[in-house]
């Protein structure tokens, strides 16, 4: 494994670590730190813990900007979910932020220098065609994209087609559940509905309970097929934590709450991986419960091997041999969890001879 | 160290290889490419300027290499990467130094968000600088060229780098891009001028690069303080013309035309503000450089600031 593969993380998790970096040394960790989409977190952190004073000037000026531009990101989201909130107030129905957009509605640490591009929200699958509605009358459009896609959106997941603004060009994406139809998983959507609670932004903007935001978080760890946000992934996950693993009663709920929604083995990986990699603190209490999402041996020895590889920034100073194996490994995983097998060869069929052949038909136009 | 100190063969090992530390103004960029005519332009066109010490911190990493695969034969191109980031499509291998220009460009409007960054000319007298934002085809690049070689020193030619809290502008000081007939113009109207390599057909026509003077470079770190705003207009036949431009437009022209005005909200608003309050904003139209040169010096004259 490169030597440089930790650099990130470590400077993530023990700021110290930077108070002795040379210049080489922080070239590539605000390297790795762009490729990874944390380094207005980086900067975040290194000004909690009073190391920013510490930071090279030609360093410094990097993450500062990086840190301002989220922040400016974050005013931004906060007018947008004001937009939302005004285009669906004729709809009946509990109105639930996800993801980055919830951490900042609900104003919880893990929103510092967080980025994201899209707006997330999860509501009642029988109020997804009024709410479509509304917000085109306020100007979003659904994306344009082909049919196979719009049926892919519409028989097997668990979100519609994307919808951009026309005039701002943010996007919006409209869940009925956290994962896909298709996936092993079925989380109930409807408790996820009812545990939700009103955010500090706004009562409109609803977010899902600590204990379901945590696992939607856990959700995320390994359904995605995508490596690329991967150990900012963890990091929203070790943060939810942190923040609300204070109370002892959050555990006890967790853990219950996971079994029902069918998501133990997620909450295991995700507990597995961020208290190994990032440090995150489990109570002891909290140990024996986890085994419930327990796989067996070869299983978790396979995944321990892919997490290794799957959480270090995708760049090039943190790969070896076998990085591009894992990866490849990790997409199909993501895929397999989210459809069953004779749907998946279909989709990656489709996705790899279908799709290019149709784009390049159109091209040719 | 200067690049100039480089024979020819170390600098292309160094390209080739662990990369050339390039110092442009108040960036240092990492350049590595085996392009030959990426290799050539390079030494021509940034023989001046200062490379970093080994083990210095860069503020981007580039590389312009060729697709893998069938392009290497058939209608060879040159892709431009951002350390592991390919931001643009794939251009003609012909254009390679031109995409490079153009990634190096991307690389400061995409990052450096601490400067506002306005899409125009800017060059120095005595301290004051001279502002030419001006669509494509105005003769901004001529003109800019054209004051160069008399006297003035090059800021940049495309990019305005306004420091929001100190109010003054940073330099780049790289080479200044003219299209089509301007090269010609800029060859008769300075004939010591050096120029890097020729790209035909690219999306803004033929294309050549012009050397920023030795000196600009030499002072790209100190920084000017904005006095003109000149919206420059070739105008065939006409006497050269200064006539008063108003400032709320100015300002709302910049605005729309700045790589980052809504990412830095109220500092670059305040920012934008300041500059206009302390310039004098002209419309400015000319036919002959000469005259436009003759116009700049009068502006420029010391009873005049």
């Amino acid at each position: 494994m490169p030597s440089d593969a930790h650099l990130l993380r470590q400077s993530l998790c023990d700021p110290a670590h930077t108070a002795h970096l040379n210049e080489i040394e922080w070239d590539l960790l605000i390297r790795q730190a762009r490729r990874a989409g944390l380094a207005p977190r980086l900067r975040h952190v290194l000004g909690e813990a009073g190391y920013i004073e510490r930071t090279p000037e030609p360093i410094r000026r990097h993450l500062d900007t990086a840190l301002f531009v989220a922040n400016r990101h974050h005013e931004a989201l906060r007018w947008e979910i004001a937009r939302i909130l005004e285009a669906v107030e004729a709809v009946d129905a509990p109105i639930v932020f996800l993801k980055g957009a919830a951490y900042v509605a609900a104003g919880l640490p893990v929103a510092a220098g967080r980025i994201f591009s899209d707006v997330d929200i999860l509501v009642p699958k029988e109020k997804i065609e009024a709410i479509e509605a509304a917000l085109m009358q306020y100007g979003w459009a659904p994306m344009k994209i082909n049919a196979y896609d719009q049926r892919y959106y519409r028989q097997w997941m668990h979100e519609i087609p994307p919808l951009e603004h026309v005039r701002r060009q943010s996007v919006i994406d409209v869940h009925h559940n956290i994962l896909p139809l298709t996936a092993r998983y079925h989380p109930d959507a409807a408790l996820l509905l009812e545990g939700s609670r009103p955010s500090a932004l706004d009562p409109r903007a609803r977010v899902l309970a600590p204990w379901d935001m945590v696992l939607h978080c856990a959700t995320h760890l390994f359904h995605e097929g995508e490596t690329n946000r991967s150990l900012r992934d963890l990091i929203d996950f070790d943060g939810l934590l942190r923040h609300f693993g204070t109370d002892p009663a959050f555990w006890d709920t967790l853990f219950p709450r996971a079994q029902i929604l069918e998501l133990s083995r997620p909450l295991f990986y995700g507990l597995r991986y961020a208290s190994r990699l990032l440090g995150t603190p489990v109570p002891e209490s909290a140990r024996h419960a986890i085994e419930h999402g327990k796989p067996m041996l070869p299983i978790r020895f396979s995944m321990d091997w892919l997490a290794a590889q799957g959480f270090r920034p995708n760049h090039a100073s943190c790969a070896d041999a076998l990085t591009p194996l894992a990866h490849f490994l990790l997409y199909l995983r993501g895929h397999w969890l989210r459809m069953p097998p004779w749907l998946l060869v279909r989709h990656l069929f489709h996705k790899a001879f279908i799709t290019p052949k149709a784009k390049a038909a159109k091209l040719s136009r | 160290m200067n690049l100039s100190h480089l024979s020819s063969s170390e600098l292309a090992r160094a390209l080739a290889g662990p990369g050339l530390s390039l110092r442009t103004g108040q960036f240092t960029t990492r350049i590595q490419t085996r392009i030959p005519a990426a290799v050539e332009g390079i030494g021509t066109l940034y023989a001046d300027h200062p490379l970093a010490p080994e083990g210095s911190f860069s503020d981007f990493h580039v590389r312009l290499l060729r697709p893998a695969g069938l392009r290497r034969w058939y209608h060879p191109q040159v892709l431009f990467a951002f350390d592991d980031f390919i931001p643009f499509k794939p251009l003609p291998y012909d254009h390679a130094f031109p995409m490079l220009e153009w990634g190096l460009n991307w690389c400061v409007t995409s990052h450096a968000h601490w400067y506002l960054i306005l899409h125009a000319a800017v060059v120095e007298k005595n301290g004051f600088a001279a502002i030419l934002p001006a669509p494509p085809g105005s003769g901004k690049s001529t003109l800019c060229a054209a004051l160069v070689n008399r006297g003035w020193r090059l800021l940049s030619d495309e990019l305005t780098l306004i420091n929001p809290h100190s109010g003054r502008i940073d330099a780049l000081a790289r080479p200044v891009s003219l299209k089509n007939t301007s090269i010609d113009i800029i060859r008769s109207f300075a004939p010591d001028a050096v120029f890097g390599p020729l790209a035909q057909d690219t999306a803004k026509g033929t294309v050549a690069h012009m050397k920023p003077s030795a000196d600009s470079v030499a002072r790209a770190h100190e920084p000017a303080t904005p006095r003109w705003v000149i919206f420059p207009k070739y105008v065939p036949d006409s006497p050269p013309l200064l006539t008063p431009h108003p400032k709320g437009h100015a300002l709302i022209q910049f605005a729309e035309n700045a790589f980052n005005y809504s990412v830095l909200g109220t500092l670059g608003y305040d920012a934008l503000a300041r500059l206009i309050a302390q310039s004098d904003c002209f419309d400015f139209t000319y036919s002959r450089l000469d005259d436009a040169i003759a116009t700049f010096a009068d502006l420029a004259a010391p009873h005049a600031i």
